[in-house]
């Protein structure tokens, strides 16, 4: 079974994911397509974190299934470095390598795991750092540049390996409200480009503007899921109601 | 040279301050071949102590139980007993059951061969145990961040926790580096011609033992100050701007 651009590039069925005796992911599907931008929003503690590492197999499951370009996530055979090199990953907390400057935290994957020719990575790591607009920061190290900039080196360092999916997870969470936009605005432009994002947000107003689609989770589960225009103007579940009341 | 033999020879007939060492080439030769055999001792010992160091914390992190548990038996072998007792254990107790049971005559490995090997493990050791610290105060969402980025498991090692850990490590390091270059004083004990060795050769020749324990103290602060300068300076070496003490 190969997979083409006319199924989703992700997939989940049904997803159950256990920590011990407690079930955090109580049963979650959606499908996302080639060049779809997803929020999922919801309280702390509902499993958003939880299901967007599921993606990409830093946890594994215990029941259901997800697939990445038809392949299954979860399948023990699978080659996870293999998967991961198509998933790129951005933190809440940026964890951008403290000993490597800014150009080597997004040289480093490209030249290590997928062994490209150094003077071209270094290339495209430079034009990365100026799509995110760090130019001139290249030789700071992360301690000496702010969260918001870290953040954005954190993005180029994903882009460096060519994803074919990017997975955000509250990436502003952690940063000032008024390094919020600059990070937002890169992500943005990614998703006008094309690139398909699983994106975690607690900034509604950002999710209305680039989601094409919004997932809603509480306690495991997903409550309630539309476009963003009819998600906001009209939600239907009262969890909704009242998590939409608190944030917006 | 001959001025300066004067100077100590005159020195000793005015002040009765015997420093041979300086006076007389032969001493002098046979002293500085000890500094010589303490600085290789202890050169080759924290080269091989850092290896079993860092070797020993990656067994540690396997997921199979019997190299874990090597590693903690050994580690509690080599930290709990004293270390002129493991040379002797090796010298005395190793080399002859190996020797027999290769049927090798005479000895199999040489009095500095063993000193180096007890030595190395015993400051191994503690290197595991300060490597292992060291680790632990890697974030694990850093490591986390190269996982999601396909590293292996020997490149996360390699290229993120090895660097880091290191860096934390230094300062424990050091003291224990520092430590080892007084141990080495050790192998005194089964003759190997060391910094002390051969001053007690010396000071038994010529009945001057004030003046070549002065010598050997001087001696010993002066090799491990250069250590903890050299130490030091690799420290600031690997500092990172913007990160470590001011967090
Ligand atoms: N590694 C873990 N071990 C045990 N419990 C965990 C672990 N990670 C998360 N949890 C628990 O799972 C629940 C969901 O966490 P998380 O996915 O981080 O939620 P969110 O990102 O929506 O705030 C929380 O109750 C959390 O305490
Ligand atoms: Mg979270």
């Amino acid at each position: 079974m190969t997979w083409t651009p006319d199924k989703p590039i992700v997939s989940l069925r049904n997803v159950r994911k256990s920590f011990g005796d407690f079930e955090v992911l109580k049963g979650i599907s959606f499908d996302v397509m080639k060049g779809e931008v997803i929020c999922i929003i919801g309280p702390s503690g509902s499993g958003k974190s939880t299901l967007i590492r599921c993606i990409n197999a830093l946890n594994d499951i215990q029941e259901g299934s997800i697939t990445l370009e038809g392949q299954e996530v979860h399948d023990p055979k699978l080659d996870k470095l293999a998967l991961r090199r198509k998933v790129g990953m951005v933190f809440q907390q940026y964890n951008l390598f403290p000993h490597k400057t800014a150009l080597q935290n997004v040289m480093m994957a490209p030249v290590l795991v997928l062994r490209q020719d150094k003077a071209e990575v270094e290339k495209r790591a430079r034009s990365l750092m100026a799509k995110v607009r760090l130019s001139g920061k290249e030789d700071s190290y992360p301690g000496e540049l702010s969260g918001g900039q870290q953040q954005r080196v954190a993005i180029a360092r994903s882009l460096a390996m060519n994803p074919d999916v990017m997975l955000f997870d509250e990436v502003t969470a952690a940063l000032d409200p008024e390094t919020v936009k600059e990070v937002l605005v890169t992500i943005k432009a990614l998703a006008e480009e094309g690139m398909t994002c699983i994106l975690v947000t607690h900034e509604m107003g950002f999710a209305r503007e680039v989601a094409d689609h919004i997932y809603f989770t509480d306690r495991g589960v997903v409550v309630e899921h539309g476009p963003p225009a009819e998600f906001f103007a009209n939600p239907k579940d009262p969890r909704t109601r009242e998590f939409l009341d608190q944030v917006l | 040279m001959q001025s300066v033999e004067d100077f100590f020879l005159w020195l000793y007939e005015a002040h009765g301050i015997n420093l041979t060492i300086f006076s007389d080439s032969w001493d002098r030769a046979r002293f500085l071949a000890g500094i010589l055999t303490t600085i290789e001792l202890s050169v080759v010992c924290i080269v091989l102590s850092v290896v079993i160091g860092i070797v020993g914390v990656w067994l540690q992190g396997t997921r199979a139980r019997a190299p874990r548990m090597a590693v903690a038996a050994y580690i509690a072998f080599f930290r709990g007993t004293p270390p002129l007792v493991q040379m002797y254990f090796f010298y005395f107790a190793v080399d002859r059951a190996l020797s027999s049971l290769l049927g090798v005559s005479g000895g199999l490995v040489s009095n500095f061969g063993w000193a180096v090997i007890s030595l190395s493990f015993f400051a191994g050791a503690f290197n595991v145990e300060i490597f292992r610290a060291g680790m632990s105060s890697v974030p694990g969402a850093t490591i986390e961040a190269a996982e999601a980025l396909a590293y292996t498991r020997f490149q996360i090692y390699r290229h993120v926790t090895l660097p880091l850990a290191l860096r934390a490590s230094l300062p424990a390091l050091n003291s224990n580096l520092v430590n080892l270059v007084k141990t080495t004083t050790v192998a005194y004990a089964i003759a190997v011609p060391e910094t002390l060795y051969v001053a007690n050769q010396i000071w038994s020749d010529e009945y001057n033992v004030v003046e070549m324990m002065n010598v050997v103290w001087v001696t010993y602060l002066i090799l491990v100050g250069i250590l903890v300068w050299m130490m030091h300076a690799w420290e600031k070496n690997m500092r990172i701007p913007g990160y470590g003490a001011a967090r």
